[in-house]
């Protein structure tokens, strides 16, 4: 039977040599390795689940009256998308279920990338010959981040409106060309025009995960080529030798195994753990917001960071240069996403490393980079726990104030102490491994010392 | 993690009740190593299998029964244990019945010196016959850049980018009344202080950002609106509702009931508490605020309702390049 069908495929395609060699392909094995394919999977879920809700999502903020089983909202006047989502999650048969899913899906789809971002920065696997497959992870990342606000911004209950409208905000802030930009993606001022749930819609569906996915293709095609990085630990491993598991048998149970628990998971946590229980909030009108609100925690570090800062406009003569939102929505993820893409090329120019790299650093081993890495860590974490200080104010009563002077004072010292703490850790356990050796080589001579003057 | 991982392992070899055996002689004949059968663990896969049919068949039964109370807890339970049953018995397969195999193989090279120099040629052959390189290079990126722009061109019909004017709309004038959100009139007397209302103008659309008013009563020497004297109705105030900052509606109100800590009546922005001085024509008291909240001049007419008395001070929305040089219009 395998027979015949490996026949018959290599008949029409030609394609015998090919997997033949693909079965043999080597995947070093690293727990760390995995959460790239986590990503991978989330995106399929969230593929597949989101099929299913376009099936019955209406992409229209035409007003309507709401006449559902949901009696609380009973009369209320909404728009058509904001109806139709309270029905997928109310009258569609296993609507909710997906709904939820999707929603999970991208919290860990983000959640797994900025992971994966990690081990790749603090191992050095973006090092040369791997900078594009780097660049491409980044590139998705954004992207991510921007298909996670449009998705929940088509929901159009109040807490997306409101994310919606800082959006709008966050774009008009842009110097000299913003109201003009946003004028033009929007069709009109905020709340837009009749045409901007279909272009959202559109985007969403269709523009974003078709990107997204061409990128993932390009990115892994670039992994294979250049095969996986992998680390030292193996005394085979080697800059011009892999040592891996073969694609066949050994890591197609796994991977598929990896992709049925991730779903698994993700599904479990759609049934039986609530997100984004979008009737309770209600329907957005431009007039209505609410106290406490917080968007998905991916987006927590851009609220965090227009909660800092302080109250001015960048003004010449009555000319706004400069509105206010610009430094935490634009220039703060500029500066981040900026740093990501511009610290390969800045690491060479600092270490003169053009090297070829197969195998990866350990944190300890390039010290500048984890300390560096670290401090942005830190940075963006202040920034994003900042971002809650309204909750906490609503919960605990703790001064707002209070709270946004310490914020604003920590994401200026901490990244500093925190890089240098990471930079020392760094030397200190390159220390203890050079006293380890030294002293195992030390033995080791006495050994053979001894074992010579004995008889 | 991988600690983790090793004790789940160890833990399912235990229940599976015996221990790892590798084939001592590896057959040079074959590609894959072999491995000795392990019927515990095929038991195990199997019996794995059968948990995720089961759990498959369970989500089509609930999904099929309308009278199963919380259907969406229990799809997902039953579609999550078939994938996660699924996924346990892939695992086992691929960790205890396939031979564990750790090949060792060579990175691809580095460069292919021969092949690049073989494509540089054969680009550089096909080409040498034409005189005027450069300028028909020069031809080709130009018509590719105008062919680009041609491309691009349809997305303007996206929205107006010039339309500047669209900012400054706003649905006052002077004499439109003040109605609450379901259409009725507000009338001066049903003003009291230390409440809020959200007011509209009579018979506009609501959604505009020009259109919802906060309205609050001040005891009048309580007042010190400056440049905006006047502007109040015996005590009546009334703000765009709409954050100068980023275009949230400013939603709360902060009645000065505790003296020492909020010493002032104060409207907030939930988004980033952007705060307004009610008493003080808006001006910004705390938060990322660039500018006052825009001010609608009132006034009371003969029969008691509250009126428009002019439009905004300044440009309603959050903030933008023009928003200082520019005057709302009606």
């Amino acid at each position: 039977m395998i027979a015949r069908t490996v026949r018959w495929v290599d008949r029409r395609t030609a394609s015998a040599p090919l997997l033949r060699k693909t079965l043999r392909y080597l995947f070093p094995d690293h727990w760390s390795f995995l959460l790239g394919e986590v990503a991978l999977y989330a995106f399929i879920v969230l593929v597949a689940t989101g099929i299913y809700l376009t099936f019955f999502f209406v992409d229209s903020t035409r007003e309507v009256v709401y006449h559902g089983p949901y009696t609380p909202l009973q009369g209320q006047h909404m728009s058509e998308a904001y109806r139709s989502v309270l029905n997928i999650s109310t009258t569609v048969k296993a609507g909710l279920l997906i709904r939820q899913t999707h929603h999970w899906a991208a919290n860990i789809f983000l959640a797994s990338i900025i992971l994966h971002l990690f081990r790749v920065f603090f191992t050095g696997a973006y090092r040369k010959p791997r900078e594009l497959t780097y660049f491409l992870g980044v590139t998705m990342l954004v992207l991510a981040l921007l298909e996670g606000y449009i998705g929940y911004s088509l929901v159009d209950d109040l807490l997306s409106g409101m994310g919606l409208a800082i959006g709008y905000s966050v774009g008009l802030s842009f110097p000299f060309v913003g109201a003009n930009v946003m004028e033009w993606l929007f069709g009109a001022p905020f709340p837009g025009a009749e045409s901007l749930w279909p272009r959202m819609y559109v985007a969403h569906v269709f523009l974003f995960p078709v990107l997204i996915g061409t990128l993932l293709t390009v990115h892994l095609l670039l992994v294979v080529m250049r095969h996986h990085t992998q680390f030292r630990q193996k005394r085979a491993a080697t800059e011009h030798a892999i040592v891996g598991v073969p694609t066949w048998p050994g890591q197609v149970p796994r991977s598929l195994g990896l992709l049925a628990a991730v779903a698994g998971v993700l599904f479990l946590l759609g049934g039986l753990v609530q997100i984004n229980p979008i009737w309770l909030w209600g329907p957005y009108h431009t007039y209505l917001s609410t106290n406490g609100a917080q968007p998905d925690w991916y987006l927590g570090w851009l609220i965090g960071a227009l909660r800092l800062v302080p109250g001015f406009d960048v003004v010449i003569g009555n000319y706004t240069l400069v509105p206010n939102p610009f430094w935490g929505g634009v220039l703060f993820p500029l500066v981040v996403i900026g740093f990501l893409y511009f610290w390969p090329w800045f690491e060479r120019r600092v270490s003169g490393d053009l090297a070829y790299h197969n195998l990866l650093d350990r944190p300890r081993d390039a010290p500048l980079r984890t300390a560096v890495g670290f401090g942005m860590v830190v940075w963006v974490i202040l920034v994003f726990v900042a971002g809650s200080s309204d909750r906490v104010t609503v919960l605990f009563g703790l001064s707002y104030t209070g709270q946004i002077w310490f914020y604003r004072v920590a994401s200026i010292v901490g990244p500093i102490v925190g890089g240098l703490i990471a930079y020392r850790v760094c030397r200190e356990l390159q220390a203890g491994e050079t006293v380890e050796k030294d002293r195992h080589r030390a033995e080791v001579e006495a050994r053979l010392a001894g074992m010579q003057t004995e008889p | 993690m991988a600690k983790a991982k090793d004790w789940l392992l160890s833990g399912l070899v235990l229940l599976l009740g015996r221990g790892r055996r590798h084939a001592s002689h590896p057959d040079p004949r074959r590609i894959v190593k072999k491995r000795i059968p392990r019927p515990g663990a095929e038991l195990a896969a199997l019996g794995l299998l059968a948990l995720s049919s089961l759990s498959a068949i369970a989500f089509v039964v609930v999904y099929a029964v309308d009278r199963i109370p919380w259907d969406t807890q229990l799809l997902g339970l039953a579609l999550g244990f078939a994938l996660v049953f699924f996924a346990t018995a892939l695992i086992v397969i691929g960790k205890e019945l396939v031979p564990e195999e750790e090949l060792v193989d060579e990175y691809p090279p580095a460069e292919h010196p021969a092949e690049q120099a073989a494509i540089v040629e054969t680009v550089d052959e096909a080409v040498d016959g034409i005189t005027r390189r450069r300028l028909l290079k020069l031809g080709l990126l130009g018509t590719g850049g105008a062919l680009a722009l041609a491309a691009i061109t349809p997305a303007l019909s996206f929205g107006p980018a010039l339309k500047i004017k669209a900012f400054l709309e706003t649905p006052w004038r002077r004499g439109r009344r003040l109605v609450d959100e379901s259409g009725r009139l507000y009338r001066a007397d049903e003003i009291e202080e230390g409440s809020f209302y959200t007011a509209f103008p009579e018979g506009a659309d609501k959604e505009q950002l020009g259109a919802p008013l906060v309205v609050v009563r001040i005891p009048k020497r309580q007042l010190d609106l400056g440049e905006m004297t006047g502007y109040d109705a015996e005590g009546i105030v009334a703000y765009s509702a709409i954050c100068t900052h980023a275009g949230c509606a400013v939603s709360m109100y902060r009645v000065p009931t505790f003296r020492p800590v909020e010493p002032r009546p104060a409207l907030v922005c939930p988004c980033h508490y952007s705060t307004f001085d009610v008493a003080r024509a808006g001006e910004v008291l705390y938060g990322p605020a660039g500018r006052r909240l825009p001010m609608l001049p009132l006034r009371i007419d003969g029969r008691g309702f509250i009126r428009a008395d002019g439009n905004f001070n300044d440009v309603v929305g959050p903030t933008w390049w023009g928003t200082r040089m520019k005057e709302p219009r009606p």
